[in-house]
């Protein structure tokens, strides 16, 4: 096992609230790892315990190659952290707050002052470097909250839900910063509720759901788990053979709608789906108005291993 | 030992700049004393009648500082809480930092804060007429039996603080424990004249032995030296005794908690 972030069997209990029930996760050296989940799903009980600010009531958790029980202090050295429930400070000004937890982190006054200036132009805060942060946008606010943690230039980052209610021009420059992060070499632990976001940020994605792991793997990966594309053609008359002349590309049931006019079904993803599918339907004489190929999103996998439905279809069932 | 100290020394620095920020904790510890000790003075003065026709206002500001730095205590309550609520503590607690110094930068704030109101009250009490009478020395014998009480008393906030929810509570737990404790001692009037329960609890409450400690270190008028219970005839030995015990019983305790406390 040579992963820098590796927990086995983690769990945590919270009265009669179970948080983490036997989640296990490793994240390589240099890897992005994205922990994706609804509301209470476990993220952020799991990042305190793998920063240190809780304690698992079983299970364990290596951080930098320490035990994060036993030895906290080190994995403390090694970790930078940017949580929603660990802020920076309210009252001070941005810059203060660096030079502070420079200080706090082993940095003299002068490397401290300077390592706040550095950060504050890298991340865009000059101006408002000597502000008081209740003053900041929240976008402004969270970008600090980065900074905060990078100011030892940890090997280690924890990043629990970056961007939740930022506005989209805010997360997307948020977005820009972490993956020049990543290019430095970092090795990241990103729990988000976006799927969009582990699809843009993350190597690999776990996700869970009630404290524990169900799924792992790349994006490519987990989409493929609940197979290929969607098919949905919009007819121009009704056409009782046009569910033959899809048959060849699709992949499970096909449904059409009450008027007979909308045919939707899973079809294999292969290079150039959408033109053979037009020129099949052209070759059986049925004429389209529409016809789209959907590559599944991430929120289709999610709501498919959660268990959730994605829509509510009123589509009739017809046997390809 | 010199990162403890240094870690120490930036968060008390941290916390001072809140103070300085905080519009309702920093008029704790400027405008009150100003405004108490006008109100006290002139409001009150003029009704309470000291034996031996003492001055009132001489009397007064040994009371003053008692009251203002019991009330304004109620700071490391609310601060505490705040931080622990806001997620500054948890912040501070992913850093390699020496742990107790968070409690530790806190009461050697409040040590510093405690300081400027009872410079402010000094003051104040000069422009009106009170005068240490024996000497700097037994002038400052009196702050200094002042601060340590205040420093104890500090660490029971803490307790306060990391045991309420949040500051709003905080802030009302602080004011149910140390109104009474401020107000029910000699520190405004003379205890003779009150019911005979009330007198007994002012006549050992800490706030009366450090008051009357103060008292009678700046040649102050004292009526509580005709007052027979052992802390009114042992003045400095009681208000020690009683700061003493405040600080070895709450600190730890207040340690404890704290522990308790950020341990999930």
């Amino acid at each position: 096992m040579d992963a820098t972030i590796e927990a086995h069997g983690l769990r945590k209990r919270f009265g009669a609230t179970v948080a983490l029930d036997g989640l296990d996760l490793a994240v390589p050296a240099g890897a992005i790892l994205g922990v994706l989940g609804p509301n209470g799903a476990g993220k952020t009980t799991a990042v305190r315990i793998l920063t240190t600010l809780a304690r698992p009531d079983s299970g364990t958790a290596l951080v930098a190659g320490h035990d994060v029980v036993r030895e906290a202090e080190a994995v403390r050295r090694a970790i930078g952290v940017t949580a929603q429930n660990a802020t920076v400070d309210e009252v001070l000004s941005g810059r203060q707050n660096l030079v502070m937890i420079g200080r706090l982190s082993g940095l003299r006054r002068r490397a401290a002052h300077a390592r706040a200036t550095e950060l504050l132009e890298q991340f865009e805060l000059t101006a408002a470097g000597d502000r008081i942060i209740r003053e900041y946008s929240g976008g402004m606010r969270r970008r600090l909250d980065l900074a905060a943690s990078l100011v030892t230039r940890p090997p280690v980052l924890f990043l629990d839900e970056p961007t939740t209610g930022l506005d989209p021009s805010s997360r997307a420059r948020m977005w820009a910063i972490i993956r020049e992060l990543v290019g430095d070499g970092a090795t990241l632990l990103l729990t988000t509720q976006y799927l969009d976001e582990a699809d843009q940020l993350a190597d690999r994605i776990l996700v869970i759901d009630h404290g524990r792991a169900i799924s792992e793997g790349t994006a490519a990966e987990l989409k493929a788990q609940i197979g290929g594309a969607r098919l949905e053609v919009t007819l121009t008359a009704s056409d009782r053979s046009a569910p033959l002349a899809l048959a060849p590309f699709v992949s499970g049931e096909v449904r059409v709608s009450h008027d007979g006019l909308r045919v939707r079904a899973p079809v294999r993803s292969e290079p150039g789906l959408a033109t053979r599918i037009v020129r099949a339907l052209d070759d059986a004489g049925i004429t389209i108005d529409d016809v789209q190929v959907h590559q599944p999103s991430l929120d289709d996998v999610f709501f498919e291993l959660t268990g959730h439905t994605v829509e509510d279809d009123q589509d009739e069932s017809v046997a390809a | 030992m010199r990162t403890m100290l240094r870690d120490v020394a930036v968060l008390t620095v941290r916390n001072l700049l809140h103070i300085r920020r905080e519009p309702l904790q920093l008029s704790d510890v400027t405008v009150q004393p100003v405004l108490f000790t006008l109100l006290f003075t002139y409001v009150f003065g003029a009704g309470v009648l000291l034996p031996h026709h003492g001055s009132y206002n001489a009397f007064a500001i040994a009371g003053l500082l008692a009251l203002n730095l019991t009330t304004s205590s109620m700071g490391t309550a609310v601060g505490l809480s705040t931080d622990l609520a806001s997620g500054a503590i948890d912040r501070f607690r992913t850093l390699p930092i020496w742990r107790p110094a968070v409690l530790a930068g806190r009461s050697l704030a409040d040590l510093l804060t405690a300081s400027l109101c009872a410079t402010i009250v000094a003051l104040m009490g000069l422009i009106i007429g009170w005068r240490p009478e024996d000497g700097i020395a037994r002038m400052l014998a009196g702050f200094a039996l002042f601060l340590f009480f205040s420093y104890a008393i500090s660490w029971y906030c803490a307790c306060l603080g990391i045991l309420s929810k949040g500051p709003e509570s905080a802030q009302g737990l602080g004011l149910i424990v140390l109104f009474p404790l401020a107000f029910v001692s000699n520190a405004m009037v003379p205890t003779q004249h009150m019911p005979a329960v009330l007198r007994v609890i002012a006549d050992w409450n800490p706030v009366s032995a450090v008051t009357a400690a103060a008292r009678e270190l700046w040649g102050n008028p004292n009526p509580s030296a005709a007052i027979g219970a052992w802390p009114m005839q042992h003045l400095v030995a009681a208000s020690l005794m009683w700061s003493t015990a405040i600080l070895i019983v709450f600190a730890p305790l207040a340690a404890l908690l704290y522990r308790r406390r950020t341990t999930e």
